[in-house]
């Protein structure tokens, strides 16, 4: 039987794969790579791409990447796939709308806020009612 | 006493709440449970992470990434993690409570503080309170993905990075089984060096590709977003863990309310009759 090395490919919302595989082939930054068990330890990161498992008996599972990181133990392989695409431009478009959202939330002067703010002040004349009812309770 | 007709439509009136509690226990019980296959799934990710930094860490000292070394503190980033919607006991106000004090502790030493909030709650609480919101994401839901998140925590990075902030916070809800939600603090800046990693004797270092410090670069700010992920997903396990119980007393004290009521739609009826008998007795009697 050939050698097989133990592949994981995670992501940070799932499990994707767990189990032996004869070879990996993962498209890194640099150029595709084929990793073979025993191989040195090597890390890099990956572009998007598809990620190959030789499983032996001519059989082969792919599986999609938008980006992540490969490392490499001599029996252990992992993979750490991206959830999403990354690059610079739309991390910073992420970025940006984050923050619109929290200047418009607090300019906002409406909606939510007001609605806050008159429950809180109805909370605290519940509590202002209820202590008169209990001071004219006593007096009678 | 109360008529008989004005109890019977305050218990028909409560039944009603009850069936709407009892559909919000059950759903949020099945919300749980999917929330929290979640948080298991997404566990490995970060700890391979944490594994492959602490290694990397460790065969080059002479790199020190600025996300690893403390600096003197002006200024405190905190990412608050609450649900979007209310009903769930003292869940939100447990997370308020415990950033308040910790807020408190920091502008008595002087510190500033910039807030990103991550559910509504948060959000309108810590406008009606005053703090200074730098980023809020939008629309999570009950399944968020990291996508959503990537915005909100590259703003603080990025704060981080341009020195803005000098330690950054995530406070969240921490699921520690269906009864009991821990609210909890956790530095996420500078990654404070873990124990165990000085510990381990490295014989062997990784081929890196394209550099080292590019890999070490990628991996910390997933490092990151994964944790502030994983803080995400675990609080809306708890969220409706909390929700659960608290719509299961709701239903119960609900419960307790209609047999209350009905003993007293019993007695009140049952007074009405004997009353009519002694009338008709008493009519009988005078003719």
């Amino acid at each position: 039987m050939a050698m097989t090395v133990h592949v994981d490919i995670v992501s940070a919302e799932a499990n994707i794969y767990s189990g032996m595989a004869e070879m990996v082939i993962a498209p890194a930054v640099q150029g595709e790579v084929g990793i073979l068990p025993l191989h040195a330890q090597y890390i890099t990161p990956l572009s998007e791409g598809a990620v190959r498992l030789k499983l032996g008996n001519d059989k082969e599972e792919s599986f999609y990447v938008s980006g992540g990181f490969l490392e490499v133990q001599p029996h252990v392989v992992t993979i750490l796939s991206d959830t999403a695409l990354r690059a610079h431009d739309i991390d910073e478009k992420a970025a940006l709308e984050a923050k619109k959202n929290a200047e418009k939330l607090l300019s906002d002067k409406q909606a939510d806020f007001e609605y806050a703010k008159a429950e809180a002040e109805l909370a605290a004349a519940m509590l202002q009612l209820r202590a008169l009812a209990r001071l004219r309770k006593l007096k009678k | 006493m109360a008529s008989g007709k004005e109890i019977r439509t305050k218990i028909a009136s409560i039944k009603s709440t009850q069936k709407i509690t009892r559909a919000m226990e059950m759903v949020a019980a099945s919300k749980m449970r999917k929330a929290q296959d979640r948080m298991y799934r997404s566990r490995p990710y970060a700890e391979k992470i944490r594994a492959v930094i602490g290694h990397l860490a460790h065969a080059h000292p002479e790199y020190k990434h600025p996300y690893m070394i403390p600096r003197e503190v002006k200024r405190i980033g905190v990412i608050i993690v609450s649900s979007d919607r209310g009903l769930c006991g003292g869940l939100n106000t447990n997370i308020f409570k415990l950033s308040i004090s910790a807020m408190k502790e920091w502008q008595d030493k002087g510190f500033e503080i910039d807030l990103c909030t991550i559910g509504n709650k948060a959000a309108s609480f810590f406008k009606r309170l005053g703090g200074n919101i730098v980023a809020q994401p939008t629309n999570l839901g009950d399944m968020p993905s990291l996508e959503d998140l990537i915005g909100a925590v590259k703003v603080m990075l990025d704060a981080y990075n341009d020195g803005k902030i000098d330690q950054l916070f995530v406070v969240y809800n921490n699921f520690v089984n269906t009864m009991t939600q821990k609210p909890t603090l956790q530095q996420l800046l500078p990654i404070k060096a873990d124990e165990e990693d000085e510990k381990l004797v490295h014989h062997w270092d990784y081929i890196y590709e394209p550099d080292s410090q590019e890999v070490l670069d990628g991996l910390l700010m997933r490092y990151i977003e994964s944790l502030v992920y994983q803080s995400v997903v675990e609080n809306i396990a708890s969220e409706q863990a909390a929700r659960m119980v608290a719509m299961k007393s709701a239903s119960d004290n609900a419960g307790n309310l209609i047999d209350e009521f009905q003993l007293a739609y019993n007695k009140a009826r049952q007074a009405a009759i004997t009353q009519e008998l002694s009338e008709i007795v008493a009519g009988a009697a005078a003719v």
